[in-house]
């Protein structure tokens, strides 16, 4: 085989291989819907952040409008302090509500925003003052055995 | 006299793994050195990617096919169980991109490729094809070896990403063509949860981390292997255990690195 043979052959073969990393980065992986438009963060505290993780969606009537950016301590008020990146086409009026919820019964922790009827919308920095912390099972347990011993205990007066 | 043999073997063997180490170490510098030599000969390096490469491409097809329709069968039995059968996308995916793909692939070319390697550089050094360049002042670390590390290193993270894609392609056809789960959900299952860097991308760093440990294993032996009929069979079979342990060390030591979110 000449030189030219072996050489169209592994431009085929390199092209092959160039091809297989761009169905595995479009078809399999996420870059199409890769955002690149620019976002707005704004500021949470919720009193228990419960299995919420970096990178977790941002959804307001079940659709994905931001990604969770950062999780930390605020260490005055001993809340979490989530820092949320909500893209710039969508506007939330001042007062919308964040919630801590879960996908299905075992899946992974997100982000509900429920808007309000204010005439402001959050604004870049602004925090969302109401918010609903992650339901943790077993003060959810604690919290029902309790009421069902103060029953009873009614019950037997 | 028996009680002082104990720390002089002792001391044998330290010394004997040190040496080894720094031979290892020493040999691939000069390797590495010898690159910038061989990728402006690149013709050399062209054939060294026909030879691993090309020729691997059916074992590695023929192979991510196979591993692509296990893992459809075996995940949707397990998936079925609790009602997430359409998760079967992601699972394969996932494990076909982060793992599968990079491991088989490496223990594939150190069988596939890394051997052949071994036993032509080992022949040469018996047929003293080496000691006769070295004659005509030809460098056959630059010559020789460097062009077929160039070689592996490149067409190593190439043939995991073909492993790959075909894998979920097999998977596909065992999932929705086969078993009947909806391909809106395969598909969108899939694209939720594989992120393009740090999956798709931490997977073909690992095989590029594979690609530089196995070619450098298979040169080495070669290099290395005593020039006779026998010296080149043990260097080619040492070939195939070192490269073999080796990724699925380092494959640990990867995963930990990438994966781990502490």
């Amino acid at each position: 085989m000449g030189k030219k043979g072996i050489e169209t052959l592994v431009g085929t073969f390199v092209l092959l291989g160039a091809l297989a990393i761009v169905f595995l980065a479009l078809k399999a992986a996420n870059l199409a819907s890769f955002t690149t438009s620019s976002t707005y963060s704004v500021q949470a505290r919720f009193d228990n952040i419960g299995g919420l993780k970096v990178r977790a969606p941002v959804k307001s009537a079940g659709v994905t409008v931001g990604r969770v950016a950062s999780i930390a301590l605020d260490t005055k008020s001993y809340q979490g302090l989530v820092t949320l990146e909500l893209q710039q086409r969508f506007t939330f009026p001042k007062d919308t509500s964040a919630k801590i919820l879960t996908a299905g019964l075992l899946g992974d922790q997100y982000i509900g925003l429920e808007p309000g009827g204010d005439d402001k919308n959050l604004a870049a920095g602004d925090t969302i003052k109401m918010t609903q912390s992650a339901v943790v099972l077993e003060n959810l347990i604690g919290q029902f055995l309790y009421n069902k011993a103060a029953e009873s205990g009614d019950a037997k007066k | 006299m028996k009680l002082l043999d104990v720390p002089q073997r002792l001391g044998e063997i330290t010394l004997g793994i040190m040496r080894a180490l720094g031979h290892n170490a020493a040999f691939f510098t000069e390797l590495v050195k010898n690159v910038p030599a061989a990728v402006r000969r690149f013709f050399l390096v062209t054939a060294q990617i026909h030879a691993i490469g090309n020729y691997s491409l059916v074992i590695i097809v023929a192979s991510g096919m196979a591993v692509g329709f296990v893992l459809g069968l075996q995940g949707y039995y397990t998936l079925s169980r609790y009602g997430a059968a359409e998760s079967l996308g992601l699972l394969v995916a996932l494990s076909l991109v982060r793992e599968l793909g990079p491991v088989v692939t490496a223990l594939l070319y150190a069988g596939r490729a890394g051997t052949s390697l071994t036993a032509e550089i080992g022949l040469m050094k018996a047929g003293e094809q080496l000691a006769a360049m070295e004659m005509m002042a030809i460098d056959p670390k630059q010559r020789v070896l460097a062009p077929r590390f160039v070689g592996g290193i490149i067409a190593m993270p190439l043939l995991a990403a073909m492993f790959s894609a075909v894998g979920i392609f097999g998977g596909y056809i065992v999932g929705v063509v086969l078993i009947g789960i909806d391909a809106g959900q395969f598909w969108s299952q899939m694209q939720n949860g594989v992120d393009v860097f740090d999956d798709v991308g931490n997977g073909i760093v690992k095989s590029l981390v594979f690609g530089v440990a196995c070619t450098f294993v298979a040169l080495y032996q070669g290099y290395e292997a005593q020039a006779t009929p026998e010296g080149v069979a043990q260097a080619t079979t040492r070939t195939v255990v070192i490269s073999s342990l080796a990724i699925l060390m380092l494959d640990f030591v990867l995963t930990a690195l990438m994966f781990s979110s502490l």
